[in-house]
């Protein structure tokens, strides 16, 4: 199984420093580590730094802002269920967790729908004379693949923050609020520090998927206006030639998902050191 | 906990301490109502029953939309199963059940998520019991290698098996066979981490007493272990069916042709494309067969953990 999980990977090394058949312009993948060129390596690379800057810079954007929103409704409904649920606590759950058995797929095409020039969203919003007119939403607007992302992710983020806020001592609350603070101090002093490392797991699951996510944006615009990284992997796959391009930008996101991946392994394992 | 609170917080305006919700005359004004410590959080309840509504409508929309009279997607245009079975009296080539490239699909997406849920899920099952039975680094490492396959995206997954297969195990023909191979691969992390979540729950003592008492390792592992892992199977059951109907992202670039394609692949396909209503359906069906598979497996749960409580609690302990 390990072999399975690391020998595609070291396919992708070789690809991404092999060569490319000068006829068909098919990677030639080189698997001995002597021989690996750097060549296609270099060139793509200028690609990165140079004309998909643009991307991703947009990307990590996205994904910040999609995390944030992600994480505040996240937090305050995780909270709202964990301490005041009481008995509708098995229903909360229960409609919390039923996004994880309905396909992404499913809620972003529900979307697609609701937001159609002829769509609901429309209808209402001009019903309401918010807009004179129908607002073509899945042309390129970024605040709907923004949305579209938050609403993808969030119940992977509601679901670790309740189990986490759930177990919070009830009693070093009380202390906070015996002690003379009022609720909104007793959150923010108490709660919240206390719930640092399962905001920082979340964040974890939810952000680093962001990154290579092209459907949300495929399925919501599309349009060149609001192209991600994930589209940049998806658009080589699809090019002829499948290979060095795709071998190297999955390279390239793999080695910068490693930073908050460490970060936050070493950030956990303080924790632990703590304790 | 007494160093997290300030003293300055102690002057603040929440100083009325412990005062139990009493109705004195300072509550009953509007403002001493919002300064009650003691209220319900009206303004959470409100903002988290928003957020299920807004989870979980535009779903129910889509799946009305699949029982739509006519050919739109977002207008509802009257009550027909046309998108399901076909209608006599209308073109019937585009319905779910009717269209072959659409029946294609939905055998594919049978095949695939059951042959992955019988094979990943033992398997998983296994590992987890051999890591926690192992001793020095390699526990730690197989932690960090489910981790990590757990929130990569996805398409990187795909496209090194894409690579992998087509450049390396070239025996291994892209279609039905590599994506198996992938999905395996990918899923076998859900039964791993709630097994072994479980694992640590039950602790040593019952294989321990029954190796005791005369049992035989496999003979502990086989009546005594599995039988209190059952819970946790059943719902890596659920899960990786679930997981593994709705995957397009690496099934998608695995696929060889469109016979090979399962139902997520053309949802995502035609949803870029002209959309029909037989695309809701097409979801709608992928749904109510997680559904079926999650109450099938709910409902062997209870009854293997009939007479115990809390078990909606502990079920939901797995996913969090």
């Amino acid at each position: 199984m390990v072999a399975l999980f690391a020998l595609p990977f070291y396919v992708v090394v070789s690809i991404a420093f092999g060569t490319v058949d000068p006829v068909f312009q098919s990677p030639l993948p080189v698997y001995e580590p002597w021989f690996w060129t750097k060549t296609y390596l270099l060139g793509e690379w200028h690609f990165i730094i140079g004309e998909f800057r643009v991307v991703e810079v947009r990307t990590i954007v996205y994904v910040v802002l999609a995390s944030a929103v992600c994480l505040v409704i996240a937090y305050a409904v995780a909270y709202y269920v964990a301490r005041f649920g009481g008995k509708r606590k098995g229903l909360f759950l229960t409609l919390l967790i039923a996004p994880f058995f309905i396909s992404y797929l499913m809620r972003m095409l529900s979307w697609v729908e609701l937001l159609q020039p002829n769509g609901y969203v429309n209808s209402v919003l001009t019903f309401l004379h918010i807009t004179p007119h129908p607002i073509n939403w899945l042309a390129g607007v970024p605040f709907t693949v923004v949305l579209g992302l938050v609403y993808g992710y969030i119940p992977y983020m509601i679901l670790p923050l309740y189990g986490f806020l759930d177990r919070i001592d009830q009693s070093q609350v009380e202390a906070g609020r015996d002690l003379g603070a009022n609720p909104f101090w007793t959150f923010v002093r108490v709660t919240l520090p206390l719930s640092k490392p399962a905001i920082l797991a979340s964040l974890v699951i939810v952000t680093l998927p962001m990154f290579g996510d092209y459907y949300t944006n495929n399925l919501l615009s599309g349009s060149p206006k609001t192209t991600m990284f994930g589209n940049l992997l998806d658009n080589s796959m699809e090019a002829t030639g499948q290979g060095p391009e795709a071998a190297i930008l999955v390279l390239f996101l793999v080695v910068f998902l490693m930073i908050p991946m460490l970060y936050y392994m070493r950030q956990t394992a303080k924790a632990q050191r703590h304790q | 906990m007494s160093e997290t609170v300030s003293e300055r917080s102690h002057v603040d305006r929440g100083s009325e301490g412990p005062v139990p919700p009493a109705p004195s005359r300072r509550l009953r004004t509007p403002l001493g109502w919002w300064r009650n410590p003691w209220r319900r959080p009206h303004m959470l309840a409100t903002f988290t029953w928003t957020y299920l509504a807004w989870s979980l409508l535009p779903v129910l929309i889509a799946i009305g939309i699949s029982f739509n009279a006519g050919r739109s997607n977002s207008v509802w245009q009257g009550f027909s199963t046309q998108w399901w079975w076909g209608h006599p009296r209308f073109d019937q080539s585009g319905a779910l059940f009717v269209s072959p490239e659409l029946r294609t699909a939905l055998i594919q997406s049978l095949r695939l998520s059951f042959i992955t849920m019988f094979i990943a899920v033992p398997l998983g099952v296994a590992f987890a019991i051999g890591i926690s039975r192992w001793r020095g680094p390699a526990p730690a490492g197989a932690n960090f290698l489910m981790l990590f396959s757990f929130v990569i995206p996805e398409i990187i997954i795909g496209i090194s098996m894409f690579l992998f297969f087509t450049y390396l195990l070239k025996f291994v023909h892209l279609g039905t066979g590599a994506q198996l191979l992938s999905l395996v691969t990918y899923q076998v992390s859900y039964p791993v981490i709630i097994v072994r979540a479980r694992l640590l729950s039950i602790g040593k003592e019952y294989e321990e007493a029954a190796t005791d008492l005369g049992a035989s390792p496999t003979q502990a592992v086989r009546r005594v272990l599995l039988p209190l892992l059952y819970p946790a199977i059943l719902v890596s059951f659920a899960l990786v069916f679930a997981d593994t109907i709705d995957d397009f992202i690496t099934v998608r670039y695995l696929s060889a042709g469109a016979n090979t394609e399962p139902l997520s692949v053309k949802i995502y396909n035609f949803s870029r494309g002209t959309l029909t209503p037989a695309i809701n359906a097409a979801a709608t069906f992928l749904l109510f067969s997680t559904l079926v598979i999650a109450v099938i497996g709910v409902f062997l749960y209870r009854r293997i953990t009939s007479g115990q409580r809390g078990q909606t609690q502990e079920m939901t302990g797995y996913l969090t």
